[in-house]
């Protein structure tokens, strides 16, 4: 089905989420949309998915108007959206996510359902089991399930948001063949919307590019990752240069440490990390190294095992006793665990810092908070609430309420769905850390990243800790391997 | 004790039960779409109150019931309207509508304390009442009873076997996923809460045109939390609701038997005993222990027993549902 999109426009507010945008999009391609955060990707997308109404412009499809007022609706006339987070409804079975809002009789009928169900999916090599909970299935299977039920309700056009995120790298070749015989055995038309070049390089035929809300420019794939950050950025982010603040002394230790997780037991971790050593840690969701950065928090106990800290035994302590000793802990989920939704960044900051005396004094936190805001470049005021920020000011917020100095940084994912530039700065913070002496222990699902910014690398593997590679002398391919849980 | 006298025990506990179970199942309903309805003990006074009066005056126990159903459903729907449209606490709303159906019912039913009014008359279902022990158990009773088994069976059919039932567990589950599959969540919620709330309105009437004959100030005082309570304990389902509160009417009757054996003990030990157990099975049920056996399980009927054993809220009980908000950004 072609699309195209004439001068759409969306604001919200002041903000120029959609500046005039048109685009042709031709059946039978598979389109990447690029553009850093606030580019106005997923405004556009949504728009497309009937998510939001445009406040002016046309949607043709096959050079017909259309107009869509919900997503149904959209969806009724072809095009469908798999969310990053897919939509369906977890405490159901994979066959009534399947009906839900499909099957319009009374009595549902499920064993013709079931076996359509299945049918479908071999065509797709995809195998799920109809009968199997959503909330038993992996993020990448219930994309499949999204997948399929999109197809089943005619979806001509596909629009993927970050469908990578959270997926195992099986699931992600399963899933982009996928996408590539739909598109040229069945000539859908398909769009990507992707933080991650090299995915877009791989899977694409043409690449879109929007900035500030305007579309900037169209590439066909192959191309040069210089050339794609050039038109999505007007410039190109600097490469950090890779200075190593490393010193002699080893300020983690941990020998043959076990400890176990709901769904996980690791065991046998000998890992030292030295004072100045950025340490970075590689595997799929739920291989053992959240657990770690856990361990190592204080958050769960090892059940054998030792964890030293700058000479001290620490194996026993709580979090509290090791965020007394200096340890700091940036969970992933930078709402749910990392900063209180509701409570404003000055509120923020006078929790973090324990003062003397039983009422706060507001005016000495609201001067230490602008001062915190003007230095970490905090888009917001010390009055703004948290949630209202931005995932990347979030981050950054997140950084300016570390105490400092710090011994031990453990972090999760410091740069997931940021923008390039936003990440360099994040990373610049990581460093100007480091350089004071700090060590950093994190994991990510970056490659590219933690190449680029470790010093040394270990994979997890189903709770087994890889050998550890040197950054400089591996590759993102070796690093593939390790994952996987080859040697 | 002899098998006649079991079985009338038996028998009693199931007749006393059915007005629980009735808004047990309307609670379940409406709470499987996303909204609570705390209001349940006022609203239940409240619609026993009217309902009595009503039946009174016109002389027709029909009459009653849906007079009764009318209050809860105008209860249900204070509380639909406050959350959806206006976006106040739903929690809040229905702990007020619960005092003040609690007052209500005593200042408009003061005149009607303590006379004779209608009662649903005994209807017992030819040949199936002669069946041993399970016909005097199900079938020797009324209308009101037979009314409660097909509720019930029709709500659980209603709920996981037809593409309605999809949707209102959608409305209550992930209303965003619902959304995009073109259901209008908040008319879904609107609906459901107004049937479920006439349901328990239904139940209100249940005791004072049946169960428990007439009025007086604070008629079901506390049944209305019970059945809240029984909600939760049937994990959202009306199947298991039913049962919930079968046992608590069998924990009642065991009360008063061993009342009745212990003579000299207090009464307030004895009617401790059906929170007791009530609690305990809360407990253990909605722990991490069921996982660890339904582990022990062969795989294939994991499946099966996880369901059979879930006592999970649905997932978006009790929050608002905003269309273009949803999906993020």
């Amino acid at each position: 089905m072609k699309v195209a999109l004439r001068d759409i426009r969306k604001y919200f507010g002041q903000v120029k989420a959609n500046d005039g945008i048109s685009l042709v999009l031709e059946s039978g391609q598979i389109y990447g949309l690029l553009g850093e955060n606030g580019a106005g990707k997923s405004t556009l997308m949504k728009i497309l998915s009937g998510y939001h109404q445009p406040d002016s412009g046309q949607i043709e499809l096959d050079d017909k108007d259309v107009k869509f007022s919900s997503p149904a609706e959209a969806l009724a006339n072809g095009v469908g959206m798999i969310y990053q987070d897919p939509l369906d409804v977890p405490s159901m079975r994979a066959v009534e996510n399947y009906l839900l809002g499909r099957d319009l009789r009374i009595n549902l009928a499920y064993s013709a359902a079931t076996s359509e169900m299945i049918e479908n999916a071999s065509q797709l090599g995809f195998k799920i089991d109809p009968q199997a909970f959503i909330d038993t299935l992996s993020i990448g299977e219930r994309q499949q399930l999204e997948l399929l039920r999109l197809l089943a309700l005619g979806a001509e056009v596909l629009i993927l948001d970050e469908p990578t995120t959270g997926i195992s790298a099986e699931q992600k070749e399963g899933l982009f063949a996928s996408i590539r015989k739909l598109a040229k055995e069945s000539g859908k038309t398909v769009i990507l919307v992707s933080h991650k070049l090299s995915e877009v390089q791989e899977l694409c035929d043409h690449v879109l590019v929007l900035c500030k809300g305007k579309f900037v420019g169209e590439v066909d794939i192959p191309c040069s990752t210089e050339r794609l950050v050039q038109m999505m950025f007007k410039e190109i982010p600097p490469r950090s240069s890779r200075v190593s603040y490393l010193r002699e002394k080893n300020l983690l230790e941990l020998s043959q440490v076990e400890f176990e997780g709901e769904r996980l037991a690791v065991t046998g971790i000998n890992l030292t990390v030295r004072a100045g050593e950025v340490f970075g840690l590689a595997g799929l969701e739920g291989s053992g190294q959240k657990l770690l950065l856990q361990a190592c928090a204080g958050l769960i106990q090892p059940k054998r095992g030792k964890i030293i800290l700058d000479g001290e035994d620490v194996t026993r302590f709580s979090y509290h006793q090791m965020r007394a000793a200096s340890v700091a802990y940036l969970p992933a989920g930078r709402l749910e665990e990392g900063l209180v939704a509701g409570l404003s960044l000055i509120e923020h900051v006078a929790l973090a810092r324990p003062q003397k005396g039983f009422v706060v004094d507001w005016n000495y936190f609201e001067r230490i908070t602008q001062s915190q805001i003007d230095k970490y470049q905090i888009v917001g005021r010390p009055e703004t609430l948290v949630h209202e920020l931005s995932g990347g000011n979030q981050q950054r917020a997140l950084f300016a309420l570390l105490r400092s100095p710090l011994k031990l940084l453990l972090l999760e994912h410091p740069t997931r769905g940021l923008d390039v530039l936003s990440a360099q700065w994040i990373w610049q913070l990581l460093l100007n850390r480091v350089e004071e002496g700090s060590s950093i222990l994190y994991y990510s699902a970056d490659l590219d990243e933690l190449v680029e910014r470790s010093d040394r690398i270990a994979a997890f593997s189903g709770g087994v800790m890889s050998r550890i590679v040197t950054a400089t002398e591996t590759t993102a391919d070796e690093l593939g391997h390790l994952i996987g849980g080859e040697e | 004790m002899n098998d006649s006298e079991l079985v009338r025990i038996l028998s009693s506990i199931v007749l006393q039960s059915t007005p629980l179970a009735i808004a047990v199942c309307g609670e379940t309903i409406t709470e499987r779409a996303g909204v609570v309805n705390l209001s349940l003990d006022g609203t239940m006074l409240l619609s026993a109150m009217v309902g009595f009066v009503a039946g009174l005056l016109s002389k027709s126990v029909w009459v009653g019931f849906l007079a009764a159903a009318g209050v809860g459903a105008l209860f249900a729907f204070i509380i639909a309207f406050g959350s959806i449209r206006l976006r106040k606490d739903q929690f809040a709303v229905g702990f007020v509508l619960t005092l003040l159906g609690d007052e209500l019912s005593a200042f408009l039913g003061q005149n009607y304390t303590r006379i004779p009014g209608q009662k649903v008359s005994h209807l017992g279902i030819p040949l199936l009442k002669d069946i041993p022990i399970l016909g005097p158990m199900f079938f020797d009773h009324d209308l009101v009873v037979y009314f409660t088994f097909i509720l019930v069976g029709v709500t659980w059919w209603w709920m996981f076997r037809t593409q309605h039932g999809l949707r209102l567990r959608s409305a209550g589950e992930r209303p965003e996923a619902g959304f995009v599959r073109g259901i209008n969540v908040n008319r879904l919620r609107y609906i459901y809460t107004l049937v479920g709330g006439s349901l328990v309105g239904i139940a209100g009437a249940a005791y004072s045109l049946d169960i428990k004959l007439g009025w007086s100030e604070g008629h079901t005082r506390g049944l209305g939390w019970i059945a809240l309570a029984i909600v939760i304990f049937g994990g959202w389902s009306p199947i298991r609701g039913a049962f919930g509160a079968l046992l608590f009417g069998a924990s009642k009757a065991l009360a008063a038997a061993l009342q009745r054996r212990f003579p000299e003990e207090s009464v307030v030990v004895f009617n401790a005993t059906p929170w007791v157990l009530m609690i305990a099975v809360l407990l253990l049920v909605g722990s991490d222990a069921t996982d660890r056996l339904i582990a022990l399980v062969p795989r294939r009927f994991q499946s099966r027993l996880r369901q059979l054993l879930r006592v999970r809220p649905p997932g978006a009980l009790g929050t608002l549902f905003i269309p273009g908000e949803a999906g993020g950004e």
